[in-house]
């Protein structure tokens, strides 16, 4: 292990997260061992005490940015990272925390904190892409981790990853799953969102709820108009929106257009 | 290092293998240890704010991501809250694949923690891939063991990591039964593989220091705790869990992004697996009881340290309730039990891996959130980790500052924090001065 190193160097930090996502490296199980003798892990605070400096071929970014010190350090990160991956939804959307993007943060840190003059944060969540240039974006909350692995073995190799941009329903109908909402009436995100879980919910019978955010070109008026015929109302369809990837574009229009059809009824009422 | 006034100092950024972002600052005058304080800056995320107004049946998914390591603790707690709130009760076979989830988190948190994060503080390994270049099998063994219990949470949760199938009520889909017997051969090897790990973690070079806790957990009349109980402690504890504002309290210090909480007029507590197993040795499966026993435990543990011990017991208990549950398996009628929402309050505590996870919510008759609390585990063992790190200090204060230094990360690893949950950036600060 001292001897010198030609493997390329891995980085992986974090900001605003759950730590779910760069945990998927850890529970790549089978993969793990073969991944650390392909890649020099030179930084993994989570995994590892050994700190190497760098700059970093490939850095894994997890997080979304909260805070006006996180704002600098992921400029800092960009600066020492050849090729820089977005990993997860609070990376590329800004994750669930986002909703604060709605609210009066000060407000909810006074909800949260006795002292909220002692919380130093910004009144926005955003995505990595929003403040540095992004080389690749991993979608889901959490990542899949066969992603995560097919995503270091396509640089290792120097070829683009295999990572489909279709929506759930192609996973659904690769699956054989039934439509939970033609066959079962149930609402389901599954036709607007990104492909990549491999379309878990309505193999439990249950509707997605888009933890891989919007899919490029993703219809949501169409889809809005679906489940209000299922009986869901502008309020269902905002928290619908609302969720682990509110803050990505289409998610965010979709929602704003509903809550602006509440207000609307509001006044009529 | 000395500095020219005698002031001794030790930096170590970055606090590894722990789950989120937080600081150290230990100040030792004349050999005296004069402040220790044991800081949380993972940035907040306002949780308990943007749940308000949200729906009662959202709340397992959103609370799941507080946390990536234990999501379904977040989902356990939530839903008996919610429940609790509707004054519903979910019974017979829903309220054991409950168990068999968590289970399935235990064992893959437990060993995370025992192989990757803690047992190369024990042999002075950086990491677990350094230690696999030693001891490859045992590491190998390790990520076995992880496997089967995330197998668990796959199987019944959809995946490893926010599983997708809980709900308020039970699950959207129950398990067939042979889907569940397609288990039973890797947690029987994962169950003998958690009495070696038993084994080999007691073997280790074991950091003796024993100390006062007042160990608090969830207990159980005929079962080792998990989903439910009420909350006891080794000094006379014992309360329901609604009543859990009535004893505890939490405090917000300018060091910290998270709340430490602490008994009223009496301080700090210790939950977590210790705790656990010092209040309800009795409930292990025998399994479990004999591996403690063999590996020299008692009925109760006050050395932090040994807690990579107690968590291999743990493994074994789980890989043995698992195997209980899937044996009693009868696939239910249905998937859930319907949960009509109410205005009231409901309260829900359940055992995290790290240790009791309490919230409360109160909900309007839409079912619409009006207020929640979480109090996560790390945060209540914030105190007694302060605590802890002084008394480590006091003992060690001849070791060299590097080597002091990796001893308190290892102290503070004992607690297996998860300070996503209350950390990341543990910037460690020993600061020695002279009068």
């Amino acid at each position: 292990m001292t001897a010198p190193t030609t493997r390329p160097k891995l980085a992986v930090y974090k900001f605003a997260s759950c730590d779910g996502c760069q945990l998927s490296l850890l529970d790549a199980e089978d993969e793990l061992l073969a991944v650390a003798g392909a890649v020099h892990i030179a930084n993994f605070v989570e995994a590892s005490r050994e700190v190497v400096a760098g700059p970093y071929d490939v850095t894994l970014v997890e997080g979304s940015i909260t805070t006006p010190h996180d704002a600098e350090r992921i400029k800092e990160v960009r600066a020492e990272s050849k090729f820089l991956v977005t990993i997860g939804a609070c990376a590329t959307s800004g994750g669930i925390q986002a909703l604060r993007n709605w609210r009066d943060v000060s407000e909810m840190a006074s909800l949260v904190y006795a002292h909220p003059e002692y919380i130093d944060t910004l009144a926005t969540s955003t995505p990595i892409a929003d403040h540095v240039t992004v080389d690749f974006e991993l979608r889901g909350c959490p990542i899949n981790k066969k992603e995560l692995v097919e995503l270091v073995a396509a640089f290792l190799a120097g070829r683009k990853p295999n990572i489909s941009s279709d929506s759930v329903c192609v996973e659904c109908k690769r699956r054989g799953t039934p439509c939970v909402m033609v066959a079962h009436g149930v609402p389901c995100l599954g036709p607007v969102t990104h492909a990549g879980c491999g379309a878990i919910c309505p193999a439990f019978d249950r509707g997605c709820y888009g933890c891989f955010g919007p899919m490029p070109g993703a219809n949501t008026e169409s889809l809005a108009a679906w489940w209000r015929s299922l009986g869901v109302d502008d309020r269902g369809l905002v928290d619908a929106f609302r969720g682990f990837n509110a803050w990505a574009d289409t998610f965010r229009a979709a929602s704003d257009r509903h809550e602006a059809a509440i207000t609307v009824r509001g006044a009529g009422a | 290092m000395t500095g020219e006034n005698g002031t001794r100092r030790i930096d170590v950024d970055y606090l590894a293998r722990v789950e989120g972002e937080g600081s150290m600052k230990v100040l030792v005058v004349d050999g005296v240890v004069q402040d220790v304080e044991f800081g949380i800056f993972e940035p907040p995320r306002f949780f308990e704010a943007f749940m308000r107004g949200r729906m009662f049946t959202e709340a397992p998914d959103i609370t799941a991501r507080i946390c990536g390591i234990c999501p379904v603790a977040y989902q356990m707690s939530s839903v008996h809250a919610m429940e609790d709130a509707c004054d519903t009760t979910v019974d017979g076979q829903l309220r054991a694949l409950r168990r068999l989830l968590y289970c399935g988190e235990w064992i893959e948190s437990h060993a995370l923690h025992v192989y990757m994060l803690h047992a190369p503080d024990f042999l002075g390994y950086e990491s677990a891939i350094h230690m696999a270049a030693d001891h490859r099998d045992i590491v190998e063994r390790g990520l076995a063991l992880k496997k089967a219990g995330n197998r668990i949470v796959t199987v019944l949760g959809g995946r490893e990591i926010h599983p997708i199938n809980v709900r308020v009520g039970g699950f959207y889909r129950a398990p067939t039964k042979p889907e569940l017997m397609a288990l039973v051969d890797e947690l029987e090897w994962a169950r003998d593989a958690a009495v070696a790990t038993v084994e080999w973690v007691a073997a280790l070079p074991m950091p003796w220091i024993e100390l006062d806790f007042e160990f608090v957990s969830l207990s159980h009349p005929d079962e080792y705790p998990f989903n439910e109980g009420r909350i006891v402690s080794n000094r006379g504890l014992d309360i329901a869990v609604a009543e859990f504002n009535d004893v505890f309290e939490e405090e917000h210090v300018a060091r910290s992004n998270a709340l430490h909480s602490r008994i009223k007029e009496r301080g700090a507590y210790h939950v977590g697996p210790l705790a656990r197993y010092s209040l309800n040795f009795e409930k292990l499966r025998p399994a479990a009881r004999g591996a403690a026993l063999t590996a020299g435990l008692g009925s109760t543990c006050f050395n932090p340290f040994q807690s990579i011990v107690v968590r291999a017991v743990e493994i074994v208990h789980a890989c043995e309730e698992a195997l209980a549950v899937i044996e009693a398996y009868e696939r239910p009628p249905a998937p859930y039990v319907t949960v009509v929402p109410r205005g009231a309050e409901g309260h829900g505590a359940s055992e995290a891996p790290r240790g009791m996870l309490y919230h409360r919510y109160r909900i309007d008759d839409k079912g619409r959130i009006r207020d929640a609390q979480i109090v996560p585990p790390t945060s209540q063992n914030q105190l007694t980790i302060e605590s802890d790190l002084r008394a480590v200090l006091d003992a060690h204060l001849d070791l060299p500052d590097d080597e002091l230094g990796w001893k308190l990360e290892q102290t503070i690893r004992n607690y297996d924090p998860c300070i996503s949950c209350a950390t990341h950036f543990l910037d460690l600060r020993i600061e020695r001065r002279r009068s």
